[in-house]
């Protein structure tokens, strides 16, 4: 469990301690490369995505085509960059959705800890809770059909309860705390605290936990769009990649392997920033650790 | 521990008439009319009409579900709009795929995760520990139906030890049946074990640092053996909150892996559901899902009350 009492160390030693820490340097660095790729396909891209080349179908990998080339013939290096752009995004505002509903929800719930309130939502975070991920995305888009906006919602609403839950546990520890205690004294209410004095001191917990939501936001994207739930044609996405691939995996193990590896590389990179930085914002661990 | 008990099925009764409230109303609002789906678009209005109301969908909304939800208690699950059989008996025949699907992958997660987490935290910080929690790091990473797809490629396109999917039936023998099962249980069970070996080294590396174990080392035992005899049972229980989790992934992940291999399973069930507009096996299978999962939780939640009294007490 991560410690909310410790003091925050200050930027430059913390900063000594990202560069100090492998796992954050590697995470970052691989997560970086992802990104950065899926913001050159905006501008750039070495091959049109949507441009089919029948006869260079199924090519491997060459100097022309780095990745080789998909069953329409379409590059895949380039289909890699764009689809970067579609897991992404979709992980991204699906953890802004988990986090600009749950945070508010955890920290009222732990404002308001012990009363009606306080069951209410922590009763219906169990109760999204009991829905497999995957299965609120299928519910999800057998009402408002398969698409890229109904992917975000369906991994949104499961964010949900993990971070109300995230930011009550850390926030109820906090509110027995003096200087929230003294806050109340000088007559803040239970909002100010919360914003002012909270969420400042939980906001770490929050960057570790957004991190692997993220990864797994990508993981869920992927699978939503396997099985055909998620991002639809034209829009390029390692997902959909993956299921054109399944039935030519043995005359083109490439089409499977690159979109893969692709997806391995990104979660891989989230986790190791994530694992890095919960040992960086978590001194007791790292003392711990060495 | 009696009042626990009764506290924790009042609270899991309230959450299976959520669930089911929930799961009504949002396929309520499904677009489309079974009816005229399942005639088809040349359908005549008052056949469809006449449809409507043979399926009860006239009735008002509070009278269907109470109708659906009264049906589950008794096992009347429906009749399926498109196999045209009660959905209880697809379900019947889909369990038997799911259900031990589950389970072998939950066996072999389980089978791995214990002694490989046991090892890294018996020699913490050696190489091997470093190497364990390296490829236990790429295994939560990779997505499990990728997985499935390289061992179809190493084991049943390239080897041809194991066919690419289909399931033969329990008809064809135990052997045969377990043999369909064993590709998909293995890619289920990868990211579940490397996630229940990281829990079980990390818990185990808690429960050593404990001033007991201290004791016990105080009092001669070695480290192995303060780690067999007393750390290992305490460790245990945050691991198996999760292995009772894991149950609700596995069930989930399923739905994707079943896909791969074409097995018939209730996550294909449920998958086809959607695509042919049956709402009433999704409904009914995803009530089932998740009345399973609330049912692992109770089941977790009331192992640890035994394990550990003072739950019962500081019970929300």
């Amino acid at each position: 469990m991560s410690d909310v009492n410790a003091i925050a160390p200050r930027p430059d030693s913390l900063l000594r301690a990202a560069l100090q820490s492998r796992s954050l340097t590697l995470g970052t660095a691989i997560t970086l490369v992802f990104v950065l790729a899926a913001l050159i396909s905006f501008v750039w891209t070495p091959y049109d995505v949507t441009q089919l080349d029948i006869a260079g179908k199924l090519k491997g990998l060459s100097a022309t085509h780095w990745l080789g080339t998909d069953h329409f013939g379409r590059d895949i290096f380039s289909m890699i960059m764009v689809g970067a752009r579609t897991s992404i995004a979709v992980a991204v505002v699906a953890v802004g959705i988990g986090v600009a509903l749950g945070m508010p929800l955890g920290l009222w719930a732990a404002a308001k800890r012990g009363t009606l309130m306080d069951e209410v939502i922590m009763r219906g975070n169990d109760l999204v809770f009991a829905f497999p991920a995957l299965l609120i995305a299928i519910l999800i888009t057998a009402v408002f059909g398969p698409g890229a906006i109904n992917a975000i919602v369906a991994i949104g609403i499961f964010n949900i309860p993990v971070f109300a839950r995230l930011a009550r546990g850390a926030a109820l520890s906090l509110w027995t705390r003096d200087f929230v205690m003294a806050a109340r004294v000088s007559g803040k209410g239970a909002v100010r605290i919360s914003a002012e004095h909270i969420l400042p001191n939980i906001t770490n917990l929050l960057i570790v936990q957004g991190t692997i939501q993220f990864s797994l936001g990508i993981l869920a994207e992927a699978a939503l769009s396997y099985i055909g739930l998620g991002a639809q044609p034209p829009l390029p996405s390692w997902g959909r990649m993956l299921a054109d691939a399944q039935t030519m995996i043995s005359f083109a193990p490439h089409m499977a392997l690159v979109p893969g590896l692709a997806i391995v590389l990104t979660v891989l990179g989230l986790n190791l920033m994530g694992d890095g930085l919960r040992d960086l914002f978590d001194p007791k661990l790292r003392r711990a650790r060495t | 521990m009696l009042a626990y008990s009764l506290n924790r099925l009042l609270s899991l009764s309230l959450s299976l008439v959520a669930a089911s409230i929930v799961i009504f109303l949002l396929l309520e609002v499904v677009p489309g009319d079974p009816a005229a789906f399942m005639l088809g678009l040349n359908a005549a209005p008052d056949t469809v009409a006449a449809l409507r109301e043979q399926m009860g969908l006239d009735a008002p909304l509070i009278q269907r579900y109470l109708g659906w939800a009264l049906g589950l208690l008794h096992g009347d699950f429906g009749i399926s709009y498109t196999y045209k059989v009660p959905v209880s008996e697809l379900i019947a025949d889909r369990v038997m795929v799911s259900l031990p699907l589950a389970i072998f992958a939950l066996g072999l997660s389980t089978l791995i995760a214990f002694p490989v987490g046991i090892i890294a935290a018996s020699r913490r910080n050696s190489a091997t520990d470093v190497s364990i929690m390296g490829v236990t790091q790429l295994g939560v990473a990779i997505p499990n139906f990728w997985f499935a797809m390289l061992l179809v490629l190493a084991f049943s396109i390239t080897l041809r030890w194991f066919s690419a999917g289909g399931f033969p039936g329990w008809d064809a023998g135990l052997f045969e049946g377990l043999k369909a099962l064993t590709l998909p249980a293995i890619a289920l069970a990868l990211p579940q074990a490397s996630i229940l070996a990281r829990v079980m080294r990390s818990s185990l590396l808690d429960t050593l640092s404990e001033d007991y174990i201290r004791t016990a080392r105080a009092k001669g035992l070695t480290r192995q053996q303060a780690l067999w005899r007393h750390a290992l049972r305490n460790a245990l229980i945050p691991v198996l909150t999760i292995i009772g989790l894991q149950f609700s992934f596995l069930l989930a992940g399923a739905i994707i892996i079943e896909n791969v291999f074409f097995l018939p399973g209730l996550g294909r069930l449920v998958f086809q559901g959607i695509t042919q507009r049956d709402l009433i096996v999704v409904k009914s299978v995803v009530m089932l899902l998740v009345f399973a999962v609330i049912s692992v939780t109770f089941i977790v939640d009331m192992a640890y009350a035994l394990a550990d009294p003072r739950l019962r007490r500081q019970s929300r």
